[in-house]
């Protein structure tokens, strides 16, 4: 009993940081529809500030309390310097590109964090006159926890008066439902965009201080929280307050129990019940349907037409430095080194993966955020088929982007119910389950437990968790480096050009149309749901070619060729190359890898490919592929891009 | 006689506590030009959007050419020969003109999945034909999102055409244009109507509109059909002037 008591009680207290962060982050993106995904470094920092601000203030009464305020405004005015040196410059990009844009500054934070207060995990300092413990039916319950458990209820009816008491509150919320409306009435739409990064980096920070006495501040707190907080924005229910504390307290009370009741399920219990809250109510908990209010009105994708001229010698050309390259290699090993051969290789990989994605992202409009499901599942495909039946290469490449459609029908099949940012989170949900199934090797839990039913003797071990599945080399004849490379840009090329023709071809056509119109498409007969789940899985299956490739050309596969991170990859890809071209996710992707290459060696590489990026984002907010727009562009007589390279 | 193409017996729709269409009925010959006029908020568009399958009535039946299209989703009842225009034109913006119809062609076709041959190189002559019997023969190659509003319109109504339908549905076909335009838009409609023997229903707030072109109009009243017939008693009935039209227009009318 008591056992049961202080357990929901811890659960409820570690809910509280959880949900001064989603709340923020909800809040955040109901009025401008960024997804911030730089809320959890807000988090960090609020965190690695309370430390700071209570050594400076010591930790005796009030001065601890105002040190913890005094952190979350300073991440509140962090936050209002992003919104005012980097988000206001890209509003009016595609949609979701300020979402690399924030994904530059996780990256910088990182570093700086790492800078000011080096690699050490910090200890919290402990609240004033709350370092004990209270007894309940026995057990111990830390006195602290009780003041985590206030919190919420507390910041939960502070922000509703906020919102219903105040005139700044209405507008907020009249910005969430109609934000055109809004400016139509003469609000100032600068001022309460600022004033609501401002509140909502200013409850990340908060959550990050609060939670100091229970958890510290590390270099990981960042990443740890950033994918909770979003499950639980999502199950409450986009833009609601209430639906992110109901969740919050959910996913809180799941994680604390579920690690007495499934010690090895809690990575993926979360992203469990996100799925199924999403199958069942496709708005969360608490959420409405997306209004058709006025979002922000994005200039339309120019028409597509065939490759130009320009188009087709800068084609031929890259195609022709391609074939040349292990050439050059053979005659001048000294200057491009096998190294060069192998970046390539990886560079050729990814841009099929973007290319993949941009698929379904840019002529389908529905953005994945689990897409390496797909390139890890491709990789997991050909590795177990190779390892239990000794399948030879040429088999496995068929395998693999066939294992990877039939994952994508199955989980296609829920994903195309939704659409905008549910849409992407389901999409999440279920990477991050498979990536679990393959971490703690479900598949060989299942066998075991078949075979004690059966009295068979099972295998130890199918995917291996974190070992992965080692020693996938290609067969003999594409075993030299050079043959390997071919092989790579050969599947790769021809990869490229059969999504490119299905884009051209009626099926393309319809799926942009579906993007472009859903009610018209419906009157001229389309059934665009059946549309998008065929343009899932060709995608998933091109994915999973990809994941094929990676997978002999590193002779091993682990579970972090589904992970997040990698998702986000691939994203970062598409949106950094430009979404509203198809020559923008081969750029995107080729960049990204190559830079990433660079600065890996580097100390403080983060930063310096988060500023990139920053820099990338200001500079040409169409994508790289718009460089020919631009000034410096046009003198180089790149342009026009975005027209001649669509 | 025939069966009439559309036939529509006591359809409701309720919001709430708000009888938004209550218990309509009404019936559309081939060839026929039928006028839905109604003040603001009279269920209008909630009637047009239950034709079209976008919302599902609570009770009553729909007839297409005799056949039950009550609840079908809009896909299916597009199929089945009807074309519709929005109040605010639906088109695919990052396509041209001349995609525009071809992707109703193509769809007509059952064609839409289709994955190799390029879409823009199919029906160019069909797309052309339709285009060019709306006026839009030139533009065929310019975006869409470039178009003035008046010739998106003229888009639309070709779309529309590209299935050969026996029904169209046109919601404000002309709302938002200039005068001008308006008279030739719907003398366009009224040609192609009488061409091919298509039911049209269509809704409009401009008068003028109304009683130069259709051959009959229903007046619609806080959902419910307050008077139907030819123009010429429409405009004689005492309780649509005193409703619809209000005291003051009164002598306009007259």
């Amino acid at each position: 009993m008591g056992d049961f008591i202080v357990t929901l009680l811890t659960g409820l207290s570690s809910a509280a940081a959880l949900f001064l962060v989603a709340s923020g982050l909800s809040i955040i993106f109901g009025v401008t529809r960024i997804v911030n995904f730089a809320h959890g470094s807000f988090y960090m920092l609020g965190s690695y500030i309370g430390v700071t601000m209570v050594t400076a203030l010591g930790s005796g009464g009030i001065a601890y309390w105002l040190a913890l305020l005094i952190a979350a405004v300073a991440v509140g005015v962090i936050g209002v310097a992003m919104e005012v040196l980097l988000l206001r410059r890209v509003y009016q990009a595609p949609e979701l590109f300020q979402l690399i844009a924030t994904f530059g500054v996780i990256l910088v934070i990182q570093d700086v964090t790492l800078w000011i207060w080096g690699p050490e995990d910090i200890v919290g300092p402990r609240a004033p006159g709350l370092s004990g413990a209270v007894t309940i039916f026995g057990e111990k319950l830390p006195e602290y926890d009780l003041v985590l458990i206030a919190v919420s209820p507390v910041v939960l009816i502070g922000l509703w008066l906020l919102f219903n008491r105040t005139r700044w509150g209405t507008l907020v919320r009249a910005a969430t439902l109609d934000r055109q409306m809004v400016a139509a009435l003469g609000v100032n739409q600068r001022w309460l965009f600022t004033g609501v990064l401002f509140l909502g980096s200013a409850l990340a920070g908060l959550g990050g201080a609060i939670q100091l006495p229970k958890g510290g501040a590390d270099l990981l707190m960042d990443f740890n929280i950033i994918a909770a907080a979003f499950v639980v924005v999502v199950v409450g229910g986009m833009g609601s307050i209430g639906g992110a504390f109901l969740a919050a307290m959910l996913i809180g009370l799941l994680q604390t129990f579920g690690i007495q009741i499934f010690p090895n399920s809690t990575l993926i219990l979360m992203f469990l019940v996100m799925a199924v809250v999403l199958i069942f109510r496709p708005w969360g908990l608490l959420g409405k349907p997306e209004s058709p209010g006025h979002g922000p009105v994005e200039a339309p994708e120019a028409p597509l037409r065939p490759a130009n001229r320009k188009l087709r010698i800068i084609g031929s050309g890259v195609l022709a430095f391609l074939l040349m390259l292990p050439v050059a290699h053979l005659l001048l090993p000294s200057i491009i080194g096998d190294f060069t051969l192998v970046l390539v290789v990886e560079i050729m990989i990814y841009v099929l993966f973007a290319a993949a994605l941009h698929f379904i992202m840019g002529p389908g409009g529905l953005v994945s955020f689990g897409h390496a499901a797909f390139f890890g599942g491709g990789a997991y495909a050909a590795a177990l088929m190779v390892k239990f039946t000794d399948a030879p290469m040429e088999i496995a490449f068929w395998v693999a982007p066939i294992g990877a459609a039939l994952l994508a029908i199955l989980f296609g099949w829920f994903c195309v119910r939704l659409t905008g940012v549910y849409f992407a989170m389901l999409t999440l949900a279920f990477a991050q389950i498979a990536w679990a199934i393959m971490f703690q090797d479900a598949p060989a839990s299942v066998a075991k437990a078949l075979g004690e039913w059966f009295g068979w003797t099972a295998v130890e071990q199918i995917t291996a968790g974190d070992d992965g599945i080692l020693g996938i080399w290609p067969a003999e004849w594409a075993s030299s480096r050079v043959t390997y490379y071919y092989l790579t840009v050969g599947l790769v090329v021809a990869g490229l050009l059969v999504l490119r023709r299905i884009l051209f071809a009626p099926f393309g056509y319809t799926l942009r149309a579906g993007r472009d119109s859903p009610l018209r498409a419906a009157a001229i007969g389309i059934d665009l749901k059946q549309h998008q789940w065929i343009a899932f899985t060709i995608s998933g299956a091109f994915a999973g070619l990809a994941g094929a490739l990676f997978v002999y050309s590193k002779g091993s596969v682990f579970p972090t060729s589904m992970e997040i991170a990698r998702s986000f990859d691939a994203l970062l890809m598409v949106l950094l190359g430009g979404v509203h071209s198809l020559v923008g996710p081969i750029v995107g992707a080729a960049t990204f890898t190559w830079l990433n290459d660079i600065f890996n060696e580097l100390s403080y590489w983060r930063f310096l490919l988060g500023a990139t990026i920053i820099a990338l984002v200001l500079l040409l907010p169409n994508g790289l592929v718009s460089l020919g727009d631009t000034s410096v562009g046009r003198r180089l007589g790149l342009g026009p891009g975005r027209e001649a390279l669509a | 006689m025939s069966t009439p193409i559309l036939e529509v017996s006591n359809l409701s729709k309720a919001y709430g506590g708000v009888q938004a269409v209550q218990d309509v009925s009404f019936v559309l010959n081939a060839g026929e030009l039928l006028a839905l006029i109604g003040p603001n908020g009279a269920g209008k568009t909630t009637c047009f959007n239950m034709l079209m399958g976008q919302i599902k009535p609570d009770s009553g039946v729909i007839r297409l050419k005799g056949n039950d299209i009550t609840g079908r989703p809009p896909q299916r009842i597009w199929r089945m020969g009807v074309g519709r225009t929005f109040q605010i034109t639906a088109t695919f913006t990052s396509m041209t003109v001349r995609e525009n119809v071809q992707m109703a062609l193509i769809n007509h076709q059952h064609a839409s999945r289709r994955w190799w041959k390029p879409a823009a190189a199919t029906d160019v002559a069909h797309a052309d034909a339709l285009l060019g019997r709306v006026g839009m023969a030139e533009q065929g190659d310019r975006a869409c999102s470039v178009l003035a509003y008046g010739d998106l319109k003229r888009v639309e109504l070709a779309v529309a055409l590209a299935n050969d339908p026996d029904l169209l549905l046109m919601d404000e076909p002309t709302a938002g244009m200039a005068p001008k335009e308006r008279i030739e838009l719907m003398q366009l409609a009224a040609d192609i109507v009488s061409e091919r023997g298509i039911g049209v229903l269509f809704t409009e707030h401009d008068m003028d509109v109304v009683f130069a072109h259709a051959h009959r109009i229903m007046v619609l009243n806080r959902g419910c059909l307050l008077a139907e017939g030819a123009p010429k008693s429409v405009r004689a009935n005492a309780q649509v002037r005193e409703i619809y039209l209000g005291s003051t227009v009164r002598a306009e009318v007259e």
